[in-house]
């Protein structure tokens, strides 16, 4: 019995259990202080499929041996790109618009992902470093191109001067909330109501139904293979290095429908800074859920994406019902979000590594 | 003539990273049409401000563990002795040690702290110390904006926030702690050096007479004659006057580094040549520097550079700062510390199998750097004079990181030389970029984003170049494996 308690616990880790403990305690305190909990919670159940995607792009990235992909944000600004383009083209159904976005979005994360994994075949070892800071100077690269990109449409561009593009991009006349609202209901009335927006979390659901799949399929398993033992699979015939460029493509093509995902049930679209802290925060999310440098689960998404955005959901105003006007909750964010990488880092590289 | 061909080729291939931010440099320069006075002004202000932060990079390099990201933990340290120092009272100078005085201490802890987690990552330090670095980030904030006010009680309207808990965003330090540093006269170290100079010489002078120990006492009556001639000289009414003040303007700090050179240089000759005899030394070099010294003063008569030497003024004591935390670099270096870190740096086996403690080193070398950051952040705001309670700290390794980078400096090599270069041309685009973003393309944001860009860019390309020439050994080998097991 006491092995087994001891084996679950090694299992979920001291960190998770905190998460979890902190989550539940944080819910506990919800309802005392005059929240409705069934709004809490359907608020971390819409940011738990938002988040998803943006999530699960992690496990191919781990699965293939690149390690923590911090550089997701390639992915993020390949998206972001067709989502703008979508809007140029001008209104249509928002279904249609959707599509378009992630089409062009998913082109343009191909491309990139190769080039991307060109440069991580090149610096194996290093990928992690290397792929965060890769992360931040293309965001900053994309700052340069968000302000002068010659688009059009007045949704886009600053009313006043014309010149570079808005912070932020409404998406209500293209595809803001599609998915959001397919199906969509309510339990219960008004603000206690529990808002469940269907469509947005059967598309996730299908988004991990079909990585699963691949994840077991002949190419799948190959990919899997080549990030656990590069040397095995090697000498069984199996090239190496396009396994990992095509997890890393496949990464950034996540990362691409991942982010619309998020616009669409945000309703904006961010451009600039905004989508800097993303890598961090997905990778943050999958090791809460169980993953570790080197393995990662579907399940390991799920778990995560909700632990991790169920505590901002539920946190932030059981907070700031606490202590007003404060950004407590932004800071445990931060503890929590850097804290978990770091726990999971010092987990792996044990120190005996050629010591 | 291949051979200089080859040679030339080579050096542009070593410094290419250099080279290129020269280009850009120039270019930006010409593009911004910025005044040549104004960017030399602002220059010596940074590097001033920002010298000893990169500097504080160099010992985990050399002890293997990369770029130090977690400097902004050092950072920290300074910002929380800043707060304290500024709520109690101190001003000036004073309030200056007293900070040194309470962050040292702190930033000792955090450094071994930094350094033990470290142990556990080995391999990972980078991205392990920039994730830190956040994670800190987090705890400052915590301690910020909940623990003061909240839990430790402290009342003072204009440091917190109007309801009594967390500091407030921006803090004014124009009336205590704003060049405390920078407004040190040279008469002030120089009449210290002097007390410490004595003080020393007579406990050695002590010391001697109770253990009657019978060696030559002509060195130290040299330096104590010398000392007490420098100090003299202080007190002739105008050279008073010039070592009142407490900036020096650059043309005398050019003339000063010239005569030391040459002195230095003539003292080289006469001491090989004269009193060593050494047979084999070659007179050439020494008379080289002496000419390129009187070749530099000529300089300083073109129009334009007169111009510059005459408008910038520098900050003696920062420098003096930077020039002995170079010194102390380098001193370190000939130590048997500095040499276990070199050895830890190059192979943490051979380093373990020589008996070196591998783990220990690697912790004093993160303690050593997390001081010097904690000490670089308090020069760096004193010179500023504003204290931005919870941003100054978050892009100290970014910016210092990609500083060093930008001086040719790699992940396993980094000098003097790299860091101090580095520290010019990066801020020399710095300076230039939002002007020439305006010039160019009619809009200032855009060279504030192309130097961010340039920024994280440069540290990308970096890793990613040293990264792959690392993994063109293993490579090899895996041919080798590859061919094995076709066979």
């Amino acid at each position: 019995m006491r092995d087994k308690v001891n084996n679950v616990y090694q299992n979920i880790g001291l960190p998770r259990l905190i998460i979890i403990g902190f989550f539940l305690s944080m819910l506990a305190l919800a309802a005392p202080l005059g929240l409705s909990v069934p709004n809490l919670l359907g608020d971390a159940i819409r940011r738990w499929a938002m988040y998803g995607v943006l999530v699960l792009a992690m496990v191919p990235a781990v699965q293939c041996g690149i390690g923590l992909n911090f550089g997701i944000s390639l992915g993020i600004v390949a998206g972001l790109l067709g989502s703008i383009i979508t809007i140029e083209v001008g209104a249509m159904n928002p279904w249609l618009s959707i599509l378009l976005a992630m089409g062009v979005g998913i082109g343009i994360a191909s491309i990139l992902g190769i080039g991307y994994g060109l440069v991580l075949n090149r610096v194996k070892g290093s990928e992690v470093t290397v792929s965060t800071y890769v992360g931040f100077s293309v965001i900053a690269f994309m700052n340069i191109l968000w302000l002068s990109l010659p688009f059009k449409s007045g949704e886009l561009i600053w009313p006043l001067g014309g010149q570079g593009m808005r912070n932020t991009i409404s998406l209500a006349s293209s595809f803001g909330e599609v998915f959001n609202r397919w199906l969509d209901f309510s339990i219960g009335e008004g603000i206690n109501g529990l808002y469940i927006p269907t469509g947005l979390i059967i598309f996730f659901l299908l988004v991990c139904f079909i990585v699963w799949l691949f994840m077991r399929s002949k190419a799948g398993i190959a990919m899997s293979a080549a990030g656990a033992n590069p040397v095995f699979t090697k000498s069984s015939g199996i090239n190496v290095n396009k396994m990992r460029i095509l997890g890393t493509v496949i990464s950034t093509v996540l990362g691409a429908v991942g982010i619309i995902v998020y616009s669409q049930s945000y309703g904006f679209i961010q451009l600039y800074n905004a989508p800097l802290w993303m890598g961090f925060h997905s990778v943050a999310a999958v090791l809460i859920g169980g993953a570790s440098v080197d393995r990662a689960k579907i399940s390991h998404v799920i778990i995560g994406a909700f632990l991790f955005q169920g505590i901002l959901a539920v946190a932030l105003p059981v907070v700031n019902k606490l202590m007003p006007d404060s950004n407590l909750s932004d800071v445990i964010r931060i503890i929590i979000s850097n804290g978990i990488i770091l726990y999971a880092l010092s987990k792996t590289k044990g120190g005996s590594k050629n010591a | 003539m291949p051979n200089i061909k080859d040679k030339t080729l080579n050096i542009i291939n070593d410094n290419k990273v250099v080279l290129l931010f020269v280009i850009l440099c120039i270019g930006a320069i010409v593009a911004s049409g910025s005044p040549l006075t104004f960017i030399a002004g602002e220059l010596f202000t940074r590097i001033g401000r920002n010298g000893f932060t990169v500097l504080s990079l160099l010992i985990p390099v050399l002890a293997g563990m990369g770029l130090n990201f977690g400097i902004t933990i050092g950072a920290i340290a300074a910002q929380i002795a800043v707060f304290w120092i500024v709520y109690w009272g101190f001003t000036g100078i004073e309030g200056f040690l007293v900070s040194v005085l309470m962050a040292t201490p702190i930033a000792i802890l955090f450094g071994w702290l930094v350094g033990k987690l470290f142990n556990k990552m080995k391999g990972a330090e980078m991205i392990a110390g920039m994730v830190l670095g956040y994670f800190a980030d987090g705890l400052y904030q915590l301690f910020f904006l909940f623990i003061i006010g909240a839990v430790i009680p402290v009342q003072n309207d204009t440091l917190i926030i109007t309801g009594g808990i967390g500091v407030k965003n921006t803090i004014d330090l124009a009336s205590n702690l704003k060049y405390s540093l920078d407004t040190v006269s040279m008469l002030t170290i120089i009449s210290l050096s002097f007390y410490i100079v004595v003080g020393i010489l007579a406990l050695k002078f002590i010391l001697r007479a109770l253990k009657k120990i019978e060696t030559s006492m002509i060195k130290d009556l040299i330096l104590l004659v010398a000392a007490v001639a420098i100090y003299g000289a202080t007190f002739i009414p105008g050279i008073n006057g010039f070592l009142a003040m407490d900036r020096l303007l650059l043309l005398h700090g050019v003339i000063i580094g010239i005569a030391i050179l040459i002195i230095s240089q003539v003292w080289k000759i006469i001491d090989n040549k004269f009193i060593k005899h050494t047979e084999e030394y070659n007179i050439k070099q020494p008379i080289a520097g002496i000419v390129a010294a009187g070749l530099i003063f000529l300089l300083t008569y073109i129009g334009p550079i007169e111009e510059i030497l005459m408008y910038v003024n520098i900050p003696v004591t920062t420098y003096l700062c930077i020039v002995v935390l170079c010194i102390f670099n380098n001193m370190l270096l000939r130590t048997r510390l500095g040499q276990n870190m070199r050895t830890v740096g190059q192979s943490r086996t051979v380093a373990n199998a020589a008996g070196i403690n591998v783990d220990r080193t690697r912790i004093i070398a993160m303690i050593i750097s997390t001081v010097l950051a904690c000490w670089g952040q308090l020069i760096y705001l004193q010179n500023i004079g504003t204290f931005s309670t919870y941003g100054a700290h978050t892009q100290v390794s970014q910016f210092a990181i990609a500083a060093l980078l930008v001086g040719g400096a790699s992940v396993h090599k980094a000098t003097n030389k790299q860091a101090i270069i580095g520290v010019i041309l990066f801020h020399t685009l710095f300076i230039v970029a939002p002007q020439a973003g305006k010039e160019l393309f009619n809009n200032a944001q855009l060279g504030e984003y192309f130097r961010v860009f340039v920024a994280y860019g440069v540290i990308a390309v970096s890793l990613a170049m040293h990264a792959w020439k690392t993994t063109i050994k293993p490579k090899e080998t895996d041919k080798l494996d590859s061919s094995l097991a076709d066979s």
